[in-house]
């Protein structure tokens, strides 16, 4: 497969994740190649400039059945950036600076979560783009519980910091 | 024009208040999710805008006529033509076939036998459950039974769609299976929709949410269960 190939592949079947640049398909080429994870089948010349294909080696099969194996730890750390602008806005200013950041956050996810269901339920969508915007929507969801919850025990959790 | 108007509603049973005071507007083809946590009015405002209870005080206009004045038997026509019903659980009629109840609305507003059958297996077809036009609800599964009472509730091709939790009762993937078509077969005949929910993932298919909360719309849109109060909780 070439370089551009993939990168339409990556396009079509992730849609929804963070775009990724031509530069960066071929850096990531150029590691596996190095690594001897991929092979170069050498420079070919259908229509237009000279193109690379790179196919899997054994070594790159079994890395790949590898990580494809492994289970990613569940949440081993609540690492999200809302949680930490409210413990820092309880920290360093006050509660109503912590409830203005939960109700503004709840509306741009709530935005979001609108726009992600309108794209999933237009007749054209894919089954690609559904399964996409789902895991979105479910992540969004959870926040969302989350917000509410935390919007109505902010001022507790401002007693408990301060305390 | 179409336009549905609801005026200082105000609804209580015996001394407990369901509603105090609700205004809203919808618009032809709208789609707007009433939420807000349990026991807040939501059922009672959606009964009150389909005229199947009678406000207390304030008016539901349908087009620029009061309907809230109408008798029961006036109200009850308008929900066999204009309006569409559909609840949590179908409530099929059980001893009909999948077909009749979806034939049912058509011959009571006087469409013949076997035009209505035909618009019935056409209206199954486009929720996808056309091979169960000749089987009775209890041989169906919950998913199937809703995708027959969404047939149902459209098959008059209604102007509003009242839909109270019509997902409530289905798992997760069928109920928004459910939901996406129901929302499309909407848009597509531009029928607006009342759709009650206390899920955000669901009222994320409307064009609008209004949130209630102790039987009024809460303009802060957070239908939180107490007031926000400086620091007080």
């Amino acid at each position: 497969m070439h370089g551009y190939e993939l990168k339409r592949a990556y396009d079509q079947r992730l849609p929804q994740v963070r775009p990724l640049a031509f530069g960066q398909v071929y850096a990531t080429l150029g590691r596996l190649l190095r690594d001897g994870l991929v092979a170069s089948t050498g420079p070919e010349r259908l229509t237009g400039p000279d193109r690379t294909a790179y196919s899997l080696t054994k070594d790159g099969r079994v890395t790949l059945e590898r990580w494809l194996g492994t289970v990613e730890p569940p949440m081993p750390y609540v690492n999200s950036a809302l949680f930490a602008k409210v413990v820092v806005a309880l920290l360093v200013v006050d509660v109503e600076q912590a409830r203005a950041y939960l109700i503004a956050q709840r509306q741009a996810h709530t935005d979001r979560l609108r726009e992600l269901t309108a794209l999933k339920t237009a007749p054209s969508a894919t089954v690609d783009e559904v399964v996409a915007a789902d895991y979105a929507i479910a992540h969004l969801d959870a926040d969302l519980r989350w917000l509410r919850t935390t919007l109505e025990r902010v001022a507790d959790w401002h007693r408990e910091v301060r305390a | 024009m179409t336009k549905l108007e609801a005026r200082g509603l105000v609804k209580s049973y015996g001394p407990t208040p369901a509603l105090r005071d609700v205004t809203l507007d919808i618009d032809e083809g709208e789609i707007v999710a009433v939420t807000g946590p349990s026991g807040c009015g939501k059922s009672t405002l959606l009964h009150c805008l389909a005229g199947i209870l009678r406000p207390d005080a304030g008016e539901v206009s349908w087009r620029g006529h009061r309907i809230d004045t109408w008798s029961e038997a006036a109200r009850s026509r308008l929900r066999r033509t204009e309006f569409g019903v559909l609840f949590q659980f179908g409530q099929l009629v059980a001893e009909l076939t999948a077909a009749e109840n979806v034939a049912l609305p058509l011959l009571l507003a006087g469409t013949g036998r076997r035009a209505a059958r035909a618009a019935a297996c056409d209206w199954l077809e486009r929720l996808g459950v056309a091979e169960y036009a000749d089987v009775r609800p209890g041989e169906m599964s919950g998913g199937q039974q809703q995708r027959c009472a969404t047939a149902r509730a459209l098959v008059t091709e209604p102007r509003v769609l009242f839909a109270d939790e019509p997902t409530g009762a289905l798992d997760t993937v069928t109920g928004e299976q459910v939901l996406t078509q129901l929302v499309r077969l909407a848009r597509q005949q531009r029928t607006a929709v009342v759709l009650i929910t206390h899920e955000p993932r669901i009222a994320a298919y409307a064009d609008r949410e209004i949130v209630l909360r102790d039987g009024a719309i809460d303009h802060t849109g957070l239908g939180l269960d107490a007031p926000l109060s400086g620091g007080a909780r």
